[in-house]
């Protein structure tokens, strides 16, 4: 498959700008639109277009490692982030921790950032696995 | 508005089962798809439709005062959306699948668990 | 910490299922890790049991919001009986899948998945909320899908398109059926939903919501005439994923029918006419479908329909005695079905078929082997003393006070169509001469084993036998548990009043 010149060139621009949106949706998600969900995609399709410009191979050596990995990941994360008020404070599954000093940037942190995050990497994890799945046995 | 949207959501249902029924596989995924998100909407219009009122409290009152739109059902659509996109994911590798080791899209070829043995 | 006891069998099964899966490619790891993890769980759900039998309904809300807004989870006897069962078929099928699944399945995350079904089964066993239940139902068809498809062979893909198709059209009438009811009450907790229904005016509006989720369950529960997927794929996949299938998938929709309509939409005579009409076309329609079968697998899958009927038609009768006639019956057969896979499973590899015609002699050969295999064969038919006596007294006894006598009579036709398979069955597989099969030189024949390997198709086939006799033999401790279970589902004020906090 060629690809143009531009599409090459603007991926490679495109990439980390997308990546820190997906973050900047990421963060902004407790109050307002966004979250870990459309987040994640936001930065799959970042992959994802890298690789309809430069190739699966160099998209693959870019990410280090097999996406499928982030799913565990992602799960342990959010999966502990709900176990937390379990474990420390004898309270329900998931209840709601938050921190009473907001952080810069990020505001208060709380349990549901941590299990957005792993929601995020889940969503990567996965839709980057059913892409190249796809596109590798096409 | 009510009338229209409840067309829609008949239509959508009709034409995913329509689609379900024929015989070719890549058909049958597009009325998942179709039966899928008449069913989203359809969760979406038996919350009640409520217009500009987001569920939103404004910082200086405790309750609601006015009408507001019910948040849960948005919240449902989203979990189920998120589960559809991956059923639909996953029927389309399948069929991929299905169609290189069967080569064949009719369904009506697809008969080898009824051979007995 | 025993608050939480509820919620523990299900971070027991997510923990196992994150860990394989960062395990993905060490396969005698995650052997070990699944045997292990299935033990510990055993432990964890009977302690829950055992929790629940002395001090009633348990409820948590999780995230800590106050039910009806929060999701919550119960467990009622019902619910910690059918956990408890669970594991235990998970421990027997987690055993049978290190022995029998092949390595190139193995590789493709087979063990992982199979605890993400585990953990799908326990969630909905234990959700008290209708919306979450969909969102459990979901995550065993989806670990249902992959369990199918795994290895990818001919005969699997098709089975797996007609599965995955009819499932995803039973979850969409139930999704369907959620939006009508969230319509009609604004609330999707059940025990809140079972006040708001029951002072709707609108009957006919119930009346349809009832008969979308008695769809929709009925596809997965496998009812007339709602089962022509099942007997089309449950022979197909690896004999360990047929096993828990045939054991726990239906039986999930056999479930979640007895807890919709025993809660939700109660008293309807409608709908309970509906159920035993049914019920009584199942059991014939089932019987007789596999009467005609040659294939063990596929005979077991018209068994696994015909039996459905029972549950249901306990279900329809609707009175205290058939319910526990149902309830005692779905405890007999979640044990006695997956065994029976097991030990199609073990059959094919003493002599390397499943096809009744082609085998024989296994008795000649391997006598103490079908000693044991005649235990569950036998369990199921309900010879007495065995297992699948005890329920149909229930159902009979139910049937006859309730002046039902064309259900006693379906009942009975189905009991004894089911002996006659089994005696069939036994004859042609176990007494007949054997024939010579053609030897096939890269077959992992059961001779051939090494003696650990032979423990891992035996160890989980006398493991669910002795359940199946502690059933049959101890009926008088099941028929207490299932007299329980029956009174808390059809006087559900308790459970109400538990899950809405009503009490205090």
């Amino acid at each position: 498959m060629r690809t143009t010149i531009i599409l090459k060139t603007a991926s490679n621009y495109l990439l980390p700008v997308l990546l820190l949106f997906s973050v900047f949706i990421l963060l902004r998600g407790h109050y307002l639109p966004g979250g870990g969900f459309v987040g994640g995609l936001v930065a799959a399709i970042a992959f994802i277009l890298h690789s309809f410009a430069n190739g699966l191979k160099k998209t693959k050596e870019l990410l280090m490692m097999h996406p499928g990995y982030l799913i565990p990941t992602g799960l342990a994360i959010s999966f502990l982030s709900g176990l937390v008020p379990v474990a420390l404070f004898d309270l329900p599954f998931m209840t709601g921790l938050w921190s009473h000093d907001p952080v810069a940037i990020l505001g208060n942190i709380g349990s549901a950032l941590f299990f957005d995050i792993g929601v995020y990497l889940v969503v990567v994890g996965v839709t980057l696995t059913i892409i190249f799945t796809i596109s590798e046995s096409a | 508005m009510e009338i229209l949207i409840a067309i829609m959501i008949g239509f959508l249902y009709a034409s995913g089962i329509y689609m379900m029924l024929r015989r070719s596989l890549v058909k049958l995924i597009i009325g998942i798809i179709l039966l899928g998100n008449g069913a989203n909407l359809l969760i979406f219009f038996l919350g009640r439709i409520t217009k500009g009122a987001p569920p939103i409290i404004p910082g200086d009152a405790k309750v609601f005062t006015e009408a507001f739109a019910d948040p849960v059902p948005q919240a449902l659509i989203l979990t189920a959306i998120v589960i559809s996109f991956g059923l639909q994911s996953f029927a389309i590798v399948l069929v991929k699948r299905a169609h290189t080791v069967v080569r064949t899209d009719d369904l009506d070829e697809m008969n080898a668990t009824d051979e007995d043995s | 910490m025993t608050q939480q006891l509820i919620l523990y069998p299900l971070f027991l099964q997510i923990g196992i299922g994150i860990i394989l899966l960062f395990a993905w490619s060490k396969i005698k790891f995650q052997k070990i890790f699944s045997i292990l993890g299935s033990v510990v769980s055993v432990g964890l759900s009977c302690w829950l049991f055992y929790y629940i039998w002395n001090y009633g309904t348990q409820t948590i809300q999780s995230g800590n919001w106050a039910a009806p807004f929060g999701i919550t989870f119960v467990a009622d006897t019902l619910a910690a009986t059918l956990v408890l069962l669970t594991s235990i078929a998970g421990l027997a099928v987690s055993i049978f899948s290190a022995g029998s699944v092949l390595k190139d399945r193995l590789r493709f995350g087979y063990f992982p998945i199979f605890h993400f079904l585990l953990l799908g089964l326990n969630g909905a066993f234990l959700t008290g909320d209708i919306f979450n239940l969909y969102v459990w139902f979901e995550i065993i068809i989806i670990s249902s899908f992959v369990l199918i498809t795994i290895g990818g062979e001919k005969a699997q893909l098709e089975g797996a398109v007609k599965y995955f198709t009819l499932n995803i059209l039973a979850s969409m009438i139930f999704l369907t059926a959620i939006a009508v009811l969230y319509g009609l009450t604004g609330s999707l907790n059940m025990a809140d939903l079972a006040g708001k229904i029951a002072a709707i005016e609108n009957r006919g509006l119930v009346e349809i919501t009832g008969i979308l989720f008695l769809i929709g369950f009925g596809i997965k529960a496998g009812v007339f005439p709602l089962y022509f997927w099942l007997p089309a794929s449950y022979h197909t996949p690896p004999f360990a994923v047929s096993a828990i299938f045939g054991g726990l998938l239906t039986k999930v929709g056999v479930y979640a029918l007895i807890r919709v309509f025993t809660l939700i939409f109660t008293s309807d005579a409608f709908l309970d006419n509906i159920l035993m009409v049914i019920a009584i076309l199942t059991l014939v329609s089932g019987g007789i479908g596999a009467l005609v079968q040659n294939n063990m697998r596929k005979v077991f899958s018209y068994l696994i329909i015909c039996h459905i009927g029972y549950m249901i038609a306990g279900l329809g009768m609707f009175t205290e005695v058939a319910i526990a006639g149902a309830v005692f019956y779905l405890i007999h057969d979640i044990i006695v079905k997956t065994n029976l896979f097991m030990l199609s499973g073990l059959v094919y590899r003493l002599k390397g078929t499943n096809s009744m015609r082609d085998l024989g002699g296994i008795y000649a050969k391997w006598p103490k082997i079908s000693l044991l295999l005649f235990i569950p064969l036998f369990s199921l038919v309900g010879i007495p003393p065995l297992s699948g006596f005890w329920p149909k007294i229930n159902l009979i006894k139910a049937g006859f006070s309730g002046g039902s006598y064309i259900t006693v009579g379906a009942i009975i036709f189905a009991s004894f169509i089911t002996l006659v398979i089994i005696a069939r069955l036994w004859a042609e597989v176990f007494w007949k001469e054997g024939k010579e099969l053609p030897f096939r030189p890269n077959f992992g024949y059961f001779t051939k084993m090494k003696t650990y390997k032979r423990l891992q198709f035996i160890v989980p086939v006398a493991l669910l036998s002795i359940v199946s006799l502690y059933i049959g033999f101890g009926a008088e401790h099941i028929q207490e548990l299932s007299a329980r279970i029956a009174d808390e589902l059809v006087n559900n004020q308790g459970y109400i009043d538990s899950v809405l906090n009503l009490k205090k």
